[in-house]
């Protein structure tokens, strides 16, 4: 386990928001973190990407803290797409990409062949190569999205944060980012996400977190967590479990 | 058009431009009297080498200066409607300013530059003290306008309490060439070590652009490089302002129109915006001395009034 949480707790304004998690996240998985608003998932990943200081408590990177560690050196070992991303003025979507190679690249952001061929794969499988001229401020909101997660992608970490990356998606491109995820997790990846869909996390993740008001209530393959009990617990849902038809993975379906 | 070719066009402008500075004024001169009069014993030594020489090289000092700490600011802010002004650095300056010309109206004006140096800085320190180096941006830029709205009443006060300061204080207010020689130079000479630090920056300040959680996943630190990039941008605008008083919207407008010519990667952004802030104080001192000679008008009101229009057709096409 390259990463764990030992006792973390996280919030703003030494308000407790995540609360004595401890938590080893199981390297090369496909893991989504699922739970209600409010609960705390966004906040923990924050801090695993080290965006938020612990309360209380500790990350462990390779049994280091992980707060502790040169962030220029994370850098190469951790990427995070963030839900909301600002829209630079006046930078083309190729730009922006490169701006993913920075723990890279020198002081002056100069590319080499090696950071042009990353970028240039990062943008086919985002299948954003076409777009490498224009502007990101003239991009439809799904385009954009891919973008940005093409910029992370250019970061070419063993690890991968994302939080609740099909959100401004039409289903198609929803579907594609799933795919997309799950391809490059069996490349070797480690990919957390955020995610609020509980069918498409168990359809494509291999290992589902689910928590509630700041504190980790089960984890394990979808067909261990997926069940009435934890739904009507977490969700307050009264639903029923049945099986993907197509992809024989758990399927809530309300009653 | 490509970005270098822009920027290579608009320094070839700033040569024509320093060229015609040299040449007009109260009175025209020849390409070979402007060359002439850099030897002594010419009788155009005075106009050229003491007079037009230092005060044209002071425009492109200062306006390559006040657009580069602009662009510094806008891209740390991450608003491009922000400007060292919101710093309250410049307004800060000229309370100091204001402060010894109608206080001490018998002390030197030899001080005077060092006054308001003092008043900038001090001001941009009260406003880290205020906020503190984790504060959020927005935070930032509310509690200086706020700062620079209360020096400037103060500032208010002293004129209307003590009318006869009033002239040299309003002029020294509106931002001028006037007046200024190699003494001028020499004060503004040292800041120029800042410009490579900013260039060293520019690559961090592209990352800031992608948000806090974002440049933090790439590894910049964000408290650190704001600190950084608003240490040097309050330093050269204390030092531009301290010298030729605060030339109005140059370091807003200037930025601005670069971002528009050349796009927002900060490598290339803020070489042109310096190109671009030179070439508007070359052509805002040069229009302003020659509009109606021997009268001078102040280069701060040549810039207020082109740039406060631009300004406003900038937020109303703000969505």
């Amino acid at each position: 386990m390259s990463l764990s949480t030992h006792d973390l707790s996280v919030g703003y304004h030494d308000k407790a928001i995540v609360k004595q998690v401890n938590l080893s996240i199981p390297d090369g998985k496909f893991i989504a973190l699922l739970g209600p608003n409010g609960c705390g998932k966004s906040t923990l990943l924050k801090a695993i990407a080290r965006i938020l200081t612990p309360l209380s408590g500790q990350v462990h990177w390779h049994g280091e803290n992980l707060h502790k560690i040169p962030s220029n050196q994370l850098a190469k070992s951790l990427a995070l797409l963030p839900q909301t991303q600002p829209i630079p003025e006046g930078i083309k979507v190729f730009d922006l990409i490169a701006y993913g190679r920075s723990p890279y690249t020198g002081f002056w952001g100069r590319l080499n062949t090696e950071d042009k061929r990353i970028i240039d794969r990062v943008m086919q499988e985002t299948e954003v190569t076409e777009l490498a001229d224009q502007l990101v401020s003239e991009l439809s909101g799904g385009q954009r999205q891919r973008v940005w997660l093409a910029m992370t992608l250019a970061q070419d970490t063993p690890y991968l944060l994302l939080d609740e990356p099909t959100t401004y998606m039409d289903l198609s491109h929803q579907v594609e980012l799933m795919h997309l995820l799950r391809k490059l997790n069996q490349q070797g990846k480690t990919i957390i996400t955020v995610l609020h869909d509980i069918n498409q996390a168990a359809r494509y993740c291999d290992h589902l977190i689910v928590m509630k008001e700041g504190e980790i209530i089960t984890q394990g393959s979808p067909d261990s967590v997926l069940t009435r009990d934890m739904l009507k617990t977490v969700f307050s849902l009264n639903a029923q479990i049945h099986q993907d038809p197509i992809a024989k993975t758990p399927m809530c379906v309300v009653e | 058009m490509k970005p270098m070719a822009l920027s290579f066009l608009l320094f070839l402008m700033v040569l024509v431009l320093v060229a015609m500075s040299l040449s007009f004024g109260a009175v025209s001169l020849s390409l070979n009297e402007i060359i002439s009069g850099f030897s002594p014993s010419s009788e155009f030594y005075f106009t050229i080498h003491e007079y037009r020489l230092p005060r044209t090289l002071l425009a492109v000092l200062v306006g390559g200066m006040m657009a580069l700490s602009g662009a510094l600011v806008q891209g740390v802010i991450r608003n491009p409607l922000a400007s060292p002004d919101i710093l309250g650095v410049s307004h800060g300056a000229g309370l100091a300013a204001v402060v010894l010309m109608t206080l001490f109206p018998h002390v030197s004006v030899y001080w005077l530059p060092w006054a308001a140096l003092c008043g900038g800085l001090c001001a941009a320190l009260l406003l880290w003290l205020l906020c503190g180096s984790h504060s959020s941006a927005i935070k930032l830029a509310i509690t200086g306008i706020a700062m620079a709205t209360l020096y400037s009443s103060v500032v208010d006060f002293l004129m209307l309490t003590r009318p006869l300061e009033i002239n040299n204080a309003l002029l020294w207010l509106t931002g001028s060439l006037w007046g200024r020689g190699w003494d001028q130079v020499a004060m503004i000479l040292p800041w120029l070590s800042l410009v490579p630090v900013a260039f060293w920056l520019a690559k961090r300040m592209n990352l800031v652009q992608l948000g806090d959680d974002v440049a933090t996943s790439l590894g910049v630190s964000i408290p650190v490089t704001r600190l950084f990039v608003l240490a040097i941008s309050v330093g050269m605008t204390a030092a531009c302002v301290s010298i030729c008083g605060p030339i109005g919207f140059l370091g807003l407008v200037a930025p601005h129109l670069a971002r528009r010519l050349v796009g927002g990667r900060h490598q290339i952004l803020l070489p042109c915006a310096i190109v671009v802030g030179m070439t508007l104080l070359l052509l805002a001192d040069l229009v302003a001395r020659t509009i109606d000679p021997p009268i001078e008008l102040p280069a701060g009101l040549m810039t207020a009034i082109l740039g406060a229009p631009y300004f406003l057709w900038l937020l109303l096409r703000t969505k």
